[in-house]
């Protein structure tokens, strides 16, 4: 899979964009929920949004692209689909806000995503992500993000919630044992 | 300042005094919940083992529940393939908590764990699925979580990525008028406060009209918060609590209840004069796109679909059947009607409903929840327009784009059943 993280600093163009309140249904239609192995989610990404979807499935699409979104992103269904879908892609998300059942599983599988309430792009323009702000630089112009809470970037760092969750119960059994 | 009843279930829950909101915390399971996602959630269990040296085992087998609700009976290899591979797992990790697909115990999810008295008040639910919500009706605090928060979940016993939420108290007073239900009363509130008024927040029910109302109803009110992006909805364990989980579950033991304190602090309150309530109805393609169900009357539908987590009990049965009696579904309407158990199939066939439906033209499936999201059974044309008690209607929903989805209860949906068209039923 694509590495976890992009930097302290990450640059990509925005290569997509969607409205306020889109459901993880038009992330990834429950009619391919029987699919669920990271490695085979990925073809079904956006599968109603036809031409993004064929972009994507012919690779046309960069690794660290970023998709646009309005607010309450990933509402509707928990599918963890919906997050392994788009990481599939190596897709960073930049959201106004997000659902929350969606932004735990992003977290916790290691995808990319921003909170940045004030965001104003368009498709086309470059974005330069860092850690307390955004910079437009096609409209040179800088929104602040909203940071997530410690414990939620704790689990970020160890690269998603397997390794944390690996590294609890290590640290569980050798305090019992110990 | 005094707690939320969430709070103090979650403080409880983590060993603590007190809890803030926006605090991520660590808290204690008391009942883990999954459904054929479980083959996702074993990968993921699998994959935090590797290398550790450590055997997979769950921390709590009887904590575990797994029911198969979503594609029964499996639609495909793919499928019929996961549900062995959770099959096996379950038998060799002594889970117990287990529904197949079986008519003498199965049914969906979340009307499993209540009738089976697997939810008790004060406890932490939660669930790979985001109607987990419906939990609340019996005063746990019960959330949706993903596959791989559950592994965690299960190698732990704690989930590990949790908000404490804010709450927003809504307050319903006032008698409901015949043929509107707490369906009315939900997607009216949903069509208040927005797909996402709710976010990171719990809906505390409060008020004379929540006080009477009987479990059945309170479970489709908590089930569609997360329609508003609550966290959770929550109702006070009550009388009524007691009685349902003594008559209906068969549980024998006292049971803890909290209350919020008089001083708790609430983000928002709203309040809402039930007598005062038309019947509802979403328009398609969102689920707070709600109108009175006269503002669309007339409007002329392919297909109603009476069921699922939110509303196949056997008072919405019941309801349908007062309705449809001696009647007939319109020509060129297709009515399915899915139980939420087999209990309730079972109850509802005793009780003469189902006879009564399918005499009317219905067509009694078998319970699942596979048509609400489009898997399994009672696909829709292009162009078609569903009527259904389901909770979402999203594009593509019910698995295809090109058809819309209206929601709304079951008395408006037996209702328009007769005359084709979406009808008020009053």
């Amino acid at each position: 899979m694509n590495p976890a993280h992009h930097g302290p600093v990450h640059t990509g163009k925005a290569v997509f964009q969607v409205g306020d309140d889109i459901s993880t249904d038009a992330i990834y239609p429950g009619r391919f929920m029987a699919t669920v192995l990271p490695s085979e989610t990925p073809q079904f990404a956006f599968a109603d949004y036809t031409e993004f979807n064929s972009c994507l499935k012919k690779k046309e699409i960069p690794a660290g692209s970023i998709v646009l979104a309005g607010s309450n992103f990933g509402c509707g269904s928990s599918r963890e689909q919906a997050a392994s879908t788009l990481k599939g892609h190596d897709l960073v998300i930049v959201a106004r806000s997000f659902a929350r059942i969606f932004l735990q599983n992003a977290i916790n599988l290691g995808l990319h995503v921003v909170i940045c309430p004030g965001i104003e792009a368009s498709v086309g323009d470059e974005l330069e992500i860092g850690a307390t702000s955004i910079l437009n630089k096609t409209t040179d112009r800088r929104y602040p993000l909203e940071t997530l809470p410690p414990a939620r970037q704790a689990i970020m760092a160890a690269g998603g919630l397997i390794p944390y969750t690996r590294q609890k119960l290590l640290e569980r059994r050798s305090s019992t044992t110990g | 300042m005094g707690m939320t009843i969430v709070q103090k279930i979650l403080a409880r829950a983590c060993g603590r005094k007190s809890v803030a909101t926006g605090e991520v915390l660590e808290p204690a399971v008391d009942l883990a919940m999954s459904h054929e996602n479980a083959a996702l959630v074993i990968n993921q269990f699998l994959e935090i083992h590797r290398g550790t040296g450590l055997a997979p085992k769950v921390w709590a087998p009887d904590r575990i529940a797994i029911i198969f609700d979503h594609r029964v009976p499996a639609e495909s290899a793919k499928t019929a393939t996961n549900q062995k591979k959770v099959r096996d797992f379950v038998s060799a990790q002594g889970i117990s908590k287990f529904h197949d697909i079986r008519g003498d115990s199965g049914g969906i999810c979340h009307q499993i764990l209540p009738e089976n008295g697997y939810v008790r008040p004060g406890t932490i639910v939660t669930g790979t699925d985001s109607h987990t919500t419906t939990h609340g009706a019996l005063g746990a605090f019960s959330f949706g979580i993903g596959a791989t928060e559950m592994a965690s979940v299960w190698a732990l016993g704690t989930v590990l990525n949790l908000e404490v939420p804010g709450t927003i108290k809504v307050e319903v007073n006032g008698s409901l008028a015949r043929n509107v239900s707490a369906k009315d009363l939900i997607l009216h509130l949903i069509g208040r406060l927005t797909a996402q008024g709710a976010n990171f927040k719990v809906i505390e029910f409060h008020g004379d009209t929540i006080r009477s109302m009987p479990t059945s109803g309170r479970l489709v009110l908590c089930n569609m918060t997360v329609e508003a992006g609550a966290t959770s909805g929550i109702v006070p364990a009550d009388e009524e609590t007691g009685r349902y989980l003594r008559e209906v579950a068969g549980v024998k033991e006292a049971l803890a209840v909290d209350a919020s304190d008089a001083d708790a602090a609430y983000d928002q309150v709203i309040r809402i004069d039930a007598s005062q309530l038309a019947p509802q109805i979403a328009r398609p393609h969102t689920v707070d796109n709600v109108v009175p169900v006269d503002t669309v009357q007339g409007v002329r539908v392919n297909q109603i679909v009476i069921g699922s987590c939110t509303n196949g009990r056997l008072e919405d049965l019941a309801a349908a059947a007062a309705i449809l009696k001696g009647r007939k579904v319109a020509a060129g309407v297709r009515l399915l009607v899915f139980p939420a158990s087999w209990r309730i199939y079972r109850e509802s066939l005793g009780a003469g409903y189902l006879a009564t439906l399918v005499d009317a033209g219905a067509v009694v499936m078998n319970p699942g929840c596979g048509c609400c999201l489009g898997v399994h059974q009672g696909a829709l044309a292009d162009g078609d327009v569903a009527l259904s008690t389901t909770n979402r209607n999203f594009p593509g929903r019910m698995g295809n784009p090109k058809s819309e989805v209206y929601l709304c209860s079951p008395e408006v949906a037996a209702a328009s059943a007769i005359t084709g068209v979406i009808t008020d039923p009053r």
